[in-house]
Formats: C-alpha cells, structure tokens, sequence
C-alpha cells in the first residue's frame, strides 16, 4: 500500500525539493499576508501587542466610505494614472520611431534616454523636489522666470495641484526611456516591407505611422499600457520622498496613504482595511483590462 | 533633410530634458555650501569642490552604507538566484499535479502591489526575531520577488533543447546533478542578467529596507540617504554627494552591461517601487 501510494506520487516526490522553497516563501510573504490583511481588516489591530485585538466587523470598511484623505488619494492615483501613462507611450513611441530609422547616433541617444529609467525613484525624486524648490533660486522657478512665463516663483509643493504636477512630470520624464526601449522592440519586428509598400503608393510620414506601425505594433501598446496602468498603482517612493502628502494629505497617493495609517498613526486595523480595498480595486481593473486586451488581441489578429 | 533636421530637433530637445535634472545634481554635489541654492542656478561646477563627498564618507558613514548595501544586495541576489532558478526548473521541466493551477497561482500574486502586504510581512518578521536584521530584510527579498524571478527564469530554461538533458537520463543523472551541471552551467548568460537587474533592483530598494531596519548602523544607502535629507533638509550639496556615491554600482554596472540593459529585458520596467 506505501509503496503504491509513493508510486502514484513518484513525480510529485521529485518535484518537491525543487519546488518547496519558493513555495513556501511564496505562502508566507504573499499569500499569508493576503489573508492576515482581511483578518486585521475586521479588527481593531494593535501593533505593540500583536495577538489582543477586538473583532470590530466591518467598521474599518465603514470609516473608509467616509475617510476624505482616501477619498483624495483614490483620485490622486487614477489621476497619476490617466495624466502620466499616455504622454510617456507617446513619446516613448515617437523617440522609438526616430531612432528606428537607425539615424546617426541613435545608439548614444537610446543610451541616454534609458539613464532616467536605471536611476532609482528615490534619487530622481530628490532630484525633482530640488529642481522645483519654492523661491526664485530654484531652477523650475528661474527658467519660468527668465523666459517671463510666470510673474512670481512658484511654492510647487505647498499646493495640491501644482504638487501633483510635479509628481506627474516625473512619472512621463522618467517613464519615456522605458516606453521607448519597449516599442523599439516591437518595431524591430515588422516588416520593413510594408513601409516599402505604402512608399510606393506614395504614403508620408504620418500616415505611415497612423496605417501600419500603430495597427502593428497593437500587442506591444497593450502590453505597455497594461503595465503602466498596474504600475500607477505601485506608485509609493515618489510621493513619500517629494510630498509625503503634504499640504495636508492632499496629495497622498493610495498606497503612501496606506503606509502612513500603519507606520506613523500604527491604526493596523485601518490600514489593513485600505490594502483590501486597493487590492480588490486592482484585480478587478486587471481583470476588466485582460477582457479587453483578449478582446484587442483577437481583433489585430483579424 | 528637412525630416532629418527635424528628427534631431526633437532628439537633442529631449536629450537636454533629460540630461539637465542629473547635471544639476552633480553640480550641486561640488558646490560648496550649498545648502542656499545659489542664484543663479550653476549647472557645471567652477572647481570640483570635493568637500561634500568628503563630509558623506567620513563623518556621516555612508562607507559604512554602501558596504551594508553591498552586503545585503549581493546575499539576496545570491539567494535569489538559487531558490527562484529552483522553482523555475520545477515548472519548466517537470510533470506534476495541479502544475497549471499553481502557476497561475504565481502569475496571479504578480498583480498585486508588494506594498500592500508590508504590515504583515513586517509582523511576521517581528514574530521570528528577525526585524532590524539583514536576514529578514533578504528573507523578504526574497520571498516577494519569488514568483516573478521563476516566471522570468521558466521561459529561459523552456528554451534550452530536452535533448541535452535527454542523454544524461539515459546515462542515470539524477534531476539535481541534471540541474547543477547542465542547466545552470548552460543559463549563465540569461542567470548574469538576472543577477544584474537583481542586484540593481535590491541595491534600489526603499519601502521595504525602511520598514525592516531600524538601527542606524545597518542602514542601507536608500534609507540613510532619506533618512540624511530629513535631518539636514536643505544641505543639498552632501544629500547629493551621498546621492552620487549610491549612484556608482548602477553607473558601472550600466557601462558595462549597456546591451543588456536597452536590448528591451522587460525585467527592468517592473522593478516595483
């Protein structure tokens, strides 16, 4: 009988030393802390004493309906993401086109552009709250100055929106380099061909683009827009290192709101609830954006 | 050349946007007494003033960082490397119960920012001892790069022929002197990059170095560099030679792997954070 049993499992019993330790890993770092979230959700956590909490239901999600620093991180976030994802797929595709036609030097420009993207989000962000410090010595604020676009300097992150704006700059001025090294690889794959075709029907530039790289190169641009969208809601270090949400809160992003209820107000309970709802949030946009992009797959292969 | 005219414009339009935040950076690191921004701003320093780079090695310890990033980056790219290039095998190459399923299972956890697990990961390392120590900063390193490091590994190890390993069945090799002599040995090219984004990614990592560490003579270049600008806020000349000096490894590392880095390895644009 044992020795049967072992035979029927023989090639599970191979597997296992291969498989259980990032298995394991994978339990306890990702799938442990789902359920330990949505267990602390209903709780009134406290983080000094780990096991003596009061079940509270659902009231966590209750205060989250009413919570207006949530209410402001959520748009915040969607903001991050409709605002920065289709200036950086823009541009990054353009500076892949031009660099595409292997025009001279193209090489040390791709280098270039890709320098923004190999530096971390901690060193860029200092570099952005530097160069848009408040006065007129600030460099934002000198060249807005010198070339008389503005009449006085600007206190960027002592305001909601001109905060944001920031943010938001960094993500395109950071994002291009990406975006650009993704769709130069798509582009690598078509056919040159085609272009050839449509030269001799006497085709220009714009129409080229618009008739045969965009319909083309259709999986890449989902490909890359699902990463972003996904990745606006991955945004943390930025906002923690430029505002921290400051003024007010008014410029947290979903999760530096997350880690702020946890880390600094130690409200476990709460922040545990926001993970919640930000995690269902992003499976059921992942979910809707894989429908549409089966559905957008389907139809270039038409 | 009306169009290649205009194809520069735009190239050298978007060379200087890119080019100008990190000059000013650099600058500012050899300016002196730069905690006021001078007036007007100084992109290309007048002498290479050396004394912030000084002042950060030697009376702020970020030798001592970088040696604790070196330290900790290299043991969970080492780490990384064995466990994820293990369990990718498994899904590469072996048949097995619900080996479908429990792919998807990785594949699923891949959507979900690694941020929002933070507290319980950090309450479960403190449940082990193991906050303020490496061993749980790597642990956690580890654990949630897991299942995109297999995914990335399995369909380079899909790639290489069967039949190599074929042969040395037939010749009696177990799967683990199949896996240590064959397969590792012949991924060492795509093993390199993975170790080289690895390393960047974990030599970059902020959130969870923050949450883990708490003494002030294990932190890692990230967190000292915050944790530096939070108390000397405006002193941005030191902030950015620390800066610079974090900056060093990536700049090497970008300079000698250039290839590898914009030959479009997806890896790179999903380092979270």
């Amino acid at each position: 009988m044992k020795k049967s049993l072992k035979y029927k499992y023989r090639n599970e019993l191979e597997v296992l030393p291969f498989l259980l330790p990032g298995f394991i890993l994978l339990l306890i770092f990702i799938f442990y802390p789902i359920a330990k979230n949505f267990y602390m959700s209903l709780s009134d956590y406290n983080i000094f004493l780990d096991k003596m909490n009061k079940f509270v239901g659902f009231a966590n999600y209750i205060k989250a309906l009413k919570d207006v620093v949530l209410w402001d991180s959520f748009v915040n976030t969607a903001l991050y993401a409709i605002v920065t994802v289709l200036p950086q797929m823009v541009l990054g595709l353009i500076l892949a086109i031009i660099i595409n036609t292997k025009i001279k030097g193209s090489f040390l420009f791709r280098i270039l552009f890709y320098i923004p993207v190999i530096t971390s989000w901690l060193i860029v962000s200092l570099i952005f709250r530097y160069i848009f410090e408040s006065g007129d010595a600030g460099l934002i604020n000198y060249i807005l100055l010198k070339s008389g676009i503005i009449p006085n300097s600007i206190s960027w992150f002592s305001n909601r929106w001109t905060a944001n704006a920031v943010i938001w700059i960094l993500a395109v001025w950071k994002g291009i380099g990406w975006n650009m090294i993704v769709f130069l690889a798509g582009l690598q794959g078509i056919d040159r061909s085609y272009y050839e075709a449509a030269e001799i029907d006497g085709a220009n530039t714009v129409q080229k683009v618009r008739y045969i790289t965009v319909p083309l190169l259709k999986p890449v641009i989902f490909f890359v827009m699902t990463n972003l969208l996904v990745g606006s809601f991955n945004v943390f270090t930025q906002v923690y290192i430029m505002t921290n949400g400051a003024p007010m809160g008014r410029t947290q992003v979903l999760l530096s709101y997350m880690y702020k209820v946890a880390f600094t107000d130690f409200n476990i309970g709460y922040s545990s609830a926001l993970s919640v709802i930000v995690g269902l949030f992003i499976f059921i946009l992942a979910m809707g954006q894989m429908k549409f992009m089966n559905m957008g797959y389907k139809e270039s292969q038409l | 050349m009306i169009k290649k005219t205009l194809m520069y414009i735009v190239l050298i339009l978007f060379s200087i946007t890119t080019i100008i935040p990190f000059m000013y950076m650099v600058a500012t690191a050899f300016t002196p007494d730069s905690y006021i921004i001078p007036y007007p701003p100084i992109l290309i320093p007048a002498a290479f003033y050396l004394g912030n780079f000084i002042a950060a090695l030697s009376s702020n310890n970020f030798l001592k960082y970088f040696m604790n990033s070196v330290y900790v980056s290299s043991i969970s790219t080492l780490v990384a490397i064995i466990v994820s290039s293990m369990s990718a095998y498994a899904f590469a190459r072996f048949e097995f119960r619900f080996k479908e399923k429990l792919f998807k299972l990785y594949l699923f956890s891949l959507m979900i920012p690694g941020l929002l697990n933070i507290v319980p990961q950090f309450l479960f390392i403190n449940t082990i001892g193991l906050v303020d120590s490496y061993f749980g900063l790597i642990l956690l390193y580890v654990g949630a790069g897991i299942a995109y490091n297999t995914f990335f590994l399995r369909g380079f190890f899909q790639s290489i022929p069967r039949e190599i390993e074929e042969s040395a069945i037939i010749d009696g090799a177990s799967r683990f002197t199949i896996f240590t002599r064959i397969i590792m040995p012949l991924s060492k090219p795509a093993l390199g990059t993975f170790a080289i984004f690895a390393f960047t990614g974990f030599w970059d990592e902020f959130s969870s170095a923050l949450t883990i560490i708490k003494s002030v003579g294990k932190r890692t270049l990230p967190i000292a560099i915050q944790l530096f600008r939070q108390q000397h806020g405006t002193d941005w000349g030191l902030i950015f030679a620390a800066t610079l000096i974090a900056l060093v490894p990536i700049i090497i590392f970008f300079i000698v792997f250039q290839k590898r880095f914009i030959k479009g390895d997806f890896l790179s644009g999903s380092v979270k954070g």
